[in-house]
């Protein structure tokens, strides 16, 4: 076990090294830099900056530098905000992460109650209607959805806020502020669960089923105990060990923001963020950020195989 | 099982050994497919929207893109039946000539990566060792890269090379199947990887029957389900992505539409809030052919690769 987390940590890093190479490739390849779209600044006065930042070295030069201060937990300097990276991460990510925890957390229940639910009811009509409606989760695209839940709820109907964490001018402190985040995090919150919901629902109504049909749930039913007890104690224990799979796969949701979603409801996560910095080709920031993910992302994937194992003790890894 | 009536199975018998199993075990699933009513909607609505997008066009007196002033920014009405934008162009006929793009792009990126990544799967499967470790390493690569930044950059790079708008789409399909192979390839491999140690395979060697035959003889067809299922719902993941991707901006651009760029409209606030119909009907388009598409996948996972079931 051991040595398997050693080979895997070490294939984690070369991997990691090829991709931040790519990433780094990729966004200095892209022609116009953070400089050149500046309309203000005069030819010499670019050039002196391009020299500054280093930007008229050349990529290998460059992605040198900047693997060398990385290592040194510099991930560089935004051009556009003028603060470390890190710096603005650490101010971002925390709505994003926010927005991630409660959206996840509502994800997650619903589709254990109601993936219970469904196996316990499989074929009957709700148990098609549910299949469909999930159907339709999973199939919709989520920038359309935010769109068109804050045409209806928030121009429409007035309900809700349309964007941002807090309304403009606002000053609130304490429990007023408390309440104005919760009231401008509901709709988004509301469309990340649905989009998470319906596959997440699907993965538990399978297992649920599966476990159903296994022998120790016949013995505890001719044992005479209550549906209830059979159900939530012997079967959903074992529906739901193998989820814990999932946990991995969800780090980089978790802290990685959404692009979509926080651009489409304004709110000021590392995601927006992202999408900000990318029309100013702000790219000390953009290669934090992806690199940031794929960290998360290979972080992730170890933690589920890991898991994988503490779940099923047969399976060698 | 139980629907295989006698007098079929009499029927198989008789013909040569070789083909009466295979040929009964895709009408089989052809027949326990048309019983799944779900599926068949599914597979109804799909048929229906590339049939409008594709032939729609040319019954409808407004696929010119004439820019008519007398008409501007007009509510859906008996005469333009989705209403007008501010071109004074029909909505419907829009949405539909943007649906042949939007559909034209899924399949072929679907067709794309499902080709790259079949290929690469079975050729790391089958023959392990050197070329495995380079196949899956390259893929292990791309998937740890987030594929929407990925997408983001190679969109931008499209525009700073000033590709010309019709060309784009073909570039944004082959943008697509480099972050769809690789998902594709793992699984193909994995599934190459369990069916060449069966007894079957074992006796292919035993026969002593070449690389070949046993690839696309023995191999390729048991795989064949497992594709078709993932192709499907390749191509609804392909119409979505090309969906966010063009309302950024960076996918298909203007003036060729489609839907994800018609919902661009969306965000010019006098046109999110007052002409609802120029960004709902492409948005709703692309919501009903992906879940038709998912829900005809499901019925087809559930008639070719029951095991597989998630």
């Amino acid at each position: 076990m051991s040595t398997y987390i050693t080979k895997r940590i070490l294939y984690m890093i070369i991997i990691l090294f090829a991709a931040s190479f790519l990433i780094f490739c990729l966004y200095a390849l892209t022609p116009g830099d953070f400089i050149t779209g500046n309309i203000k600044l005069t030819p010499e006065r670019k050039a002196e900056l391009r020299e500054i930042y280093g930007l008229n070295k050349p990529v290998i030069e460059r992605y040198w530098t900047w693997m060398k201060n990385a290592f040194h937990g510099d991930f560089g300097y935004s051009l556009a905000q003028q603060k470390p990276v890190l710096t603005l991460f650490n101010q971002y990510i925390w709505n994003s992460f926010l927005l991630a925890i409660i959206s996840t957390f509502l994800t997650w229940f619903i589709a254990v109650v109601v993936g219970v639910f469904v196996a316990y009811k499989q074929y009957s009509w709700i148990d098609t209607f549910v299949m469909l409606f999930l159907f339709a989760a999973m199939s919709i695209p989520s920038f359309f959805i935010g769109l068109f839940l804050i045409k209806i709820l928030a121009v429409d109907w007035k309900w809700l806020p349309p964007g941002g964490m807090l309304t403009t001018g606002s000053n609130a402190t304490g429990l007023a502020y408390v309440k104005e985040v919760i009231h401008h995090m509901t709709l988004p919150v509301i469309v990340m669960t649905l989009l998470g919901v319906g596959s997440l629902t699907r993965y538990f109504r399978s297992n649920m089923i599966d476990v159903i049909k296994q022998d120790y749930i016949r013995t505890a039913r001719a044992k005479g105990l209550k549906e209830r007890k059979v159900l939530f104690t012997h079967a959903l224990r074992n529906a739901l060990l193998p989820a814990i799979t999932l946990v991995g796969f969800e780090l980089p949701a978790l802290f990685g923001g959404s692009l979509i979603i926080e651009k489409i409801f304004n709110w000021p996560g590392i995601g927006q963020l992202y999408m900000q910095s990318f029309t100013l080709r702000d790219y000390p920031l953009l290669m934090g950020f992806t690199m940031f993910i794929a960290i998360l992302t290979v972080i992730g994937t170890l933690l589920s195989d890991i898991l994988y194992r503490v779940a099923d003790p047969r399976v060698r890894l | 099982m139980s629907t295989i009536h006698a007098e079929e199975a009499g029927a198989a018998k008789a013909v040569p050994v070789r083909t009466a199993p295979h040929a009964s075990m895709w009408r089989q699933s052809l027949r326990r497919l048309l019983k799944n009513k779900l599926a068949m909607l599914g597979f109804a609505v799909v048929a229906f929207m590339f049939a409008a997008c594709f032939i729609g066009p040319l019954f409808s007196p407004y696929t010119d893109n004439k820019i008519n002033m007398a008409v501007m920014n007009n509510a859906p009405s008996l005469k333009h039946w989705l209403g007008t934008d501010a071109l004074g162009r029909d909505v419907l006929a829009r949405v539909l000539l943007a649906g042949r793009i939007s559909l034209t792009v899924g399949l072929a990126s679907m067709v794309l990566s499902v080709f790259v990544g079949t290929l690469l799967g079975v050729i790391a499967g089958y023959y392990r060792g050197v070329v495995d470790q380079l196949v899956m390493r390259l893929a292990d690569l791309l998937l740890t890269i987030p594929s929407l930044p990925l997408l983001f950059i190679f969109g931008a790079l499209l525009s700073e090379w000033k590709v010309p708008t019709d060309y784009r789409m073909y570039i944004v399909m082959l943008m697509l199947s480099i972050v769809g192979w690789p998902g594709l390839a793992r699984m193909v491999r994995g599934q190459m990887l369990s069916l060449r140690e069966r007894e079957y395979m074992q006796a292919t060697v035993v026969l002593g029957l070449r690389d070949r035959r046993k690839l696309f003889n023995h191999l390729l067809p048991n795989l064949v389900p497992l594709i078709i299922v993932i192709a499907t719902f390749n191509i609804g993941g392909a119409i979505l992505s090309e969906s966010v991707l063009s309302y950024f901006g960076l996918g298909v651009m203007a003036p060729t539409p489609t839907w994800g760029n018609m919902i661009d409209a969306a965000n010019n606030m006098i046109d999110f809030q007052d002409h609802p119909w120029l960004w709902i009907p492409p948005g709703f388009s692309i919501f009903a052919t992906v879940i038709a598409i998912n829900i005809f996948g499901d019925g087809l996972r559930d008639v070719l690769d029951p095991k597989q079931k998630r």
